[in-house]
């Protein structure tokens, strides 16, 4: 294996057929290989993520987790592996799949207004040179009602404070109408109310059957938040339920040889012994 | 040298129109460039040309439009393909081998202009680097009258139809791409996966540039062009928070900068007592960058003047908050 090569990310072959991957399930991830200079960021990643879920993917700096996402979602070059959205590949099924990436990945000195960041959402359904129609802009309106922005819709987006800067972010992954979402890292830095309005969409769209696959930090609102956690350090160290994955012994794995992190996990598992 | 109809017709008109058609596609894709952040790509772009307008002048004998439009092109890629490869080899940063690549490029383009001198053709380093808005000229309208015969439209220069063409193809995708090119320069990930390319649209940009950049350095020189492409644009951010408003602005100040520069060059003899007309394209970005001047001074919000004067009023108000329960104190004693 050469990591040169840093072909096209563009992931190929669906892996239905594969018998350890269930067909049809949102996200299969297949052997998959990131990396940077040489130096690998991702080794061998194998995931399945369960339909309808909240799903967190945790694990220390440098993890990997923020390159996970954008492997799949074709934005890094992959050294190998496959990925699969819904047994079919990306190009087919990219109005299935949302993005919100993380805050810090914009300019928000923008010239544009915080509905029509949300609008930006629906480009995908509108299609090459369409203009945008008001009913599109009406969608996108009642989406950053949502997260109760819809006062602030005519505000230039840099006057808008880090929290309500998410949640338009948030507002504008909603306006996708996809069935997968992928967010990296939306609680980094936000405000308690914003925090709130993040886990109150969260739910609503797990009520509505979607599935969501969000990187975090907090090791302490895992289990408040999440179904499912994927424990990742370059490798998948665990993958499942968070009720049997998000264990000390898994965390102690996961964090283990970082130790300048070790504080941030100790908190968490002192958390986790007096839950149990 | 009194302004007749016939010699303004002749002469200014022509000059005027280039001047007008250069800014207002530089002035239009520039708001593209400055928001991505990447007016240094407009420069290295607008330099690194040069070496392939040279050779394919020295190739063909001629200043026709197609072959030196092939030169630069050719250029441009190869300038593109090396700053890419400095880039990584190198490992310097992207604004470093932007720089190294664009000004060797250019000093290349200036060593072959002179051997180009030297072989007695027709191509001066003062056109090349500074324009020659003068040398326009449009002699076949004699009157208000034979404007209406197409055979005198017919004979327009062809530096005037190059460059109204590279307008109508520059504003032609601007319209048809507004809504992709608006999301790939805010957010090229979400772009990516939205599918619309961003990569694809940065390249377009990129050719859009090259393309402009050589239709316009005839008429406003490959070093003025930079100007163009930036002052407007940037003076226009200043006024407004709306992508679309910015982008009618900032052509408002291309045409303000290109009939404004022209005519206070021509009429320098008047209020500068020189004794003949200054330089038209100098003259056009001057105009241009005290636009800007007057932008970050005085724009309405985000001026230095505008600034000062919320920051005056916010220690006033705090001076005041802190002398009140002062003087309550005193009158309560």
């Amino acid at each position: 294996m050469s990591f040169l090569a840093g072909h096209s990310a563009e992931p190929s072959s669906p892996l239905s057929s594969r018998p350890e991957h269930r067909p049809g399930s949102p996200l299969a991830v297949h052997g998959l290989t990131v990396a940077y200079n040489k130096k690998p960021v991702l080794w061998d990643v194998e995931w399945d993520a369960p339909e309808g879920r909240l799903i967190a993917i945790v694990g220390p700096n440098g993890a990997g987790k923020s390159t996970l996402v954008k492997a799949c979602l074709g934005l890094v070059p992959v050294v190998s592996g496959q990925v699969a959205f819904f047994g079919s590949s990306l190009r087919r099924s990219r109005r299935l799949v949302g993005y919100v990436p993380q805050r810090g990945s914009v300019d928000w000195d923008f010239p544009v207004s915080a509905l029509e960041v949300v609008t930006m959402g629906r480009y995908g359904m509108l299609g090459w040179c369409r203009p945008v129609t008001r009913r599109h802009r009406e969608a996108a309106l009642a989406c950053l009602d949502q997260v109760g922005m819809a006062d602030y819709a005519g505000r230039q987006i840099s006057q808008l404070s880090g929290g309500q800067q998410q949640r338009v972010f948030l507002a504008r992954a909603l306006a996708q109408e996809a069935q997968l979402y992928f967010m990296d890292e939306p609680f980094a830095g936000v405000d308690a109310a914003t925090e709130r309005a993040i886990v109150d969409v969260l739910k609503r769209l797990k009520e509505n059957g979607r599935t969501v696959i969000v990187v975090h930090h907090d090791l302490q609102t895992v289990r408040d938040y999440f179904d499912e956690v994927l424990l990742l350090n370059m490798r998948v160290v665990a993958a499942g339920p968070v009720d049997e994955v998000f264990t000390i012994e898994n965390l102690r794995k996961t964090y283990g040889a970082r130790l300048a992190l070790l504080e941030q996990a100790s908190s968490a598992l002192a958390d986790l012994a007096r839950v149990s | 040298m009194p302004i007749t109809l016939a010699s303004f017709l002749q002469i200014d008109l022509p000059a005027m129109l280039a001047a007008l058609l250069a800014t207002v596609s530089c002035g239009l894709l520039g708001n593209f460039l400055v928001l991505r952040r990447q007016s240094l790509m407009g420069d290295a772009i607008s330099h690194a040309v040069l070496p392939g307008i040279v050779l394919a002048f020295l190739f063909w004998g001629s200043r026709a439009t197609w072959p030196m439009f092939f030169g630069a092109a050719c250029a441009g890629v190869l300038a593109a393909v090396i700053i890419e490869l400095v880039r990584r080899l190198g490992r310097l940063d992207s604004g470093t081998a932007m720089g190294v690549v664009f000004s060797v490029f250019f000093a290349g383009g200036v060593v072959l202009m002179e051997q180009a001198a030297a072989h007695a053709v027709d191509l001066d380093a003062d056109c090349v680097l500074y324009g020659q808005l003068e040398d326009i000229l449009w002699l076949a309208p004699t009157g208000l009258a034979s404007l209406l015969e197409p055979a005198v439209w017919a004979d327009m220069p062809r530096e005037v139809t190059t460059l109204a063409l590279t307008l109508a193809v520059v504003s032609a995708v601007v319209l048809l791409f507004y809504k992709e090119l608006k999301l790939t320069s805010f957010d090229p990930e979400l772009a990516t996966t939205l599918g619309f390319p961003a990569g694809l649209f940065n390249v377009l940009l990129m050719v859009l540039v090259a393309a402009v950049a050589v239709a316009a350095f005839e008429a406003v020189g490959s070093i003025l062009v930079i100007a163009m492409f930036i002052c407007p644009a940037a003076a226009a951010r200043l006024f407004t928070d709306r992508l679309g408003r910015q982008i009618w602005l900032s052509l408002g100040f291309a045409v303000v900068a290109a009939l404004g520069g022209y005519l206070l060059a021509a009429s320098a003899p008047l209020w500068a007592g020189v004794p003949s007309a200054l330089a038209a394209s100098g003259m056009i970005a001057v105009v241009a960058g005290a636009l800007l001047g007057v932008a970050v001074l005085f724009a309405p919000r985000y001026g230095a003047l505008a600034r000062a004067m919320r920051l005056g009023e916010l220690a006033e108000a705090r001076e005041r908050a802190a002398a009140e329960p002062l003087a309550t104190n005193l009158s309560n004693r």
